[in-house]
């Protein structure tokens, strides 16, 4: 089966509709699918829910799809950053859904695994245990978090090879693989394609079974918080 | 005199031990980083790694190697990096042996909240309700009063909580406290700050 394809345009093809529930990688702006959000800018799909730790800053990563009014709904942990997006939430125009960060990362992998659910002890006694079931193991209250099943996957990893396989980047890897995992149809985009055979199998970070389509690409990689140290004299 | 932000946090860097695994809070928790002197710490980034560095020089920043505050950090020898599913894995699994955060407000019961004031901007808890529900102790490092001198120190947390009795310490500008079976107990004063003060600026019981 051929999994690369010649651009993000092609390779949300087929794959992308109005209304899905979309799984991206990435945290803050470090390790976004960049290229693909910026497709799904083009396509114009509408009402899309991304479950995504971040929405990104109003001009780069998910930030430019609440520009273009094609995000119905967020799931995440965290929206700081975005001032366009909270002016949507505030005037009622976009549904958001907090997730602790743990939790939406275990709710990606556990999609990814077939489990529908898990305990956790997160958020107990706290307003996200609100309407959850909760149990008792051990002596102690957990609530039960739903695993998430994807329509698609969007992530961005280093390097694949041409069968799907992924190696990520330092702490680019962050939700890459879980998101990955969740979905019905992943597609990824990296830094550059390499023939099979030249990824050591021990160091692949991702199995290519997770991986239906690649794409290649140059990421701007933007960077949210410049901070340095002085070289000591 | 009351202690300031970095004697706060040299304070709290006491509580680390030698072969911990620790995860810094933003703001003062992060200068605890400074020190902990010749203890062999190992600083865990909940985006995904274990081993965290100092900031780059300049120059050298790399956009795929960041902190959980979005920074440009550094990597180490023993640096370790993986996914946020793990990250939270060994957060969630109590292998982390202490978070050090700062809160808006802590109860005498251990009741922690540091993610949102109502009908401000919610920006999101990140992290944080995983880690005090996850790790092993929770040291919380925080001004005592806030800055039209209400204590911050309460009974009860008035604001939406992060978790519910997860502190475990908790470090003040006047002192240091523990949660303890029916209240608050005085662990030290600041230098400088008299047990009278600190129980002034106190809401919670001290037993």
């Amino acid at each position: 089966m051929k999994k690369i394809y010649g651009s993000a345009a092609e390779a949300l093809d087929g794959v992308l509709s109005d209304g899905m529930l979309i799984a991206a990688g990435g945290f803050g702006l470090c390790g976004i699918p960049e290229l693909l959000l910026e497709a799904i800018k083009e396509n114009g799909a509408k009402n899309l829910t991304f479950a995504s730790n971040n929405a990104g800053v109003d001009d780069f990563g998910i930030g430019i799809l609440l520009q273009t009014r094609q995000v119905k709904k967020m799931i995440s942990s965290y929206v700081g950053e975005n001032a366009e997006f909270m002016r949507q939430y505030l005037s009622g125009e976009l549904e958001l859904e907090f997730n602790p960060q743990g939790t939406l990362a275990e709710r990606m992998r556990a999609g990814g695994c077939g489990i529908p659910g898990f305990y956790t002890k997160t958020g107990v006694g706290t307003a996200i245990a609100e309407g959850k079931e909760s149990k008792m193991f051990n002596g102690e209250e957990y609530i039960l978090e739903e695993g998430l099943f994807a329509d698609l996957s969007i992530v961005k990893a280093w390097k694949a090879d041409d069968t799907g396989n992924l190696i990520f980047r330092k702490t680019a890897r962050n939700f890459n693989p879980p998101a990955a995992m969740c979905g019905k149809v992943c597609v990824a985009e990296v830094e550059e394609i390499v023939p099979r055979g030249s990824l050591d199998p021990d160091h692949i970070h991702l199995p290519g079974i997770y991986v239906h389509r690649i794409i290649q690409g140059e990421h701007e990689k933007r960077i949210e918080q410049r901070t340095t140290r002085k070289r000591e004299a | 005199m009351p202690w300031d932000r970095n004697q706060m946090a040299a304070r709290a860097a006491e509580e680390l031990e030698d072969g911990m695994y620790v995860n810094l809070g933003i703001g003062i928790p992060t200068l605890v980083a400074n020190y902990v002197g010749d203890k062999d710490i190992t600083l865990q980034s909940e985006n995904g790694m274990l081993g965290m560095g100092p900031f780059p020089y300049e120059g050298e920043e790399d956009p795929d190697l960041i902190n959980a505050g979005k920074q440009t950090i550094t990597e180490l020898s023993r640096t370790a990096y993986f996914d946020s599913a793990m990250s939270f894995g060994m957060i969630r699994g109590g292998k982390i042996a202490a978070a050090i955060l700062g809160a808006m407000e802590v109860a005498e019961n251990g009741d922690l909240a540091n993610w949102m004031i109502p009908g401000k901007l919610v920006k999101g808890m990140g992290g944080a309700m995983d880690l005090v529900a996850g790790v092993g102790r929770v040291i919380v490092v925080m001004d005592h009063t806030s800055k039209h001198g209400d204590s911050k120190v309460l009974k009860e947390c008035t604001l939406p909580l992060t978790g519910k009795g997860v502190v475990d310490r908790i470090i003040t500008n006047l002192g240091v406290l523990d949660v303890v079976e029916g209240g608050l107990k005085i662990v030290e004063c600041a230098d400088g700050v008299s047990e009278e003060e600190l129980r002034a600026a106190t809401e919670a019981t001290i037993v």
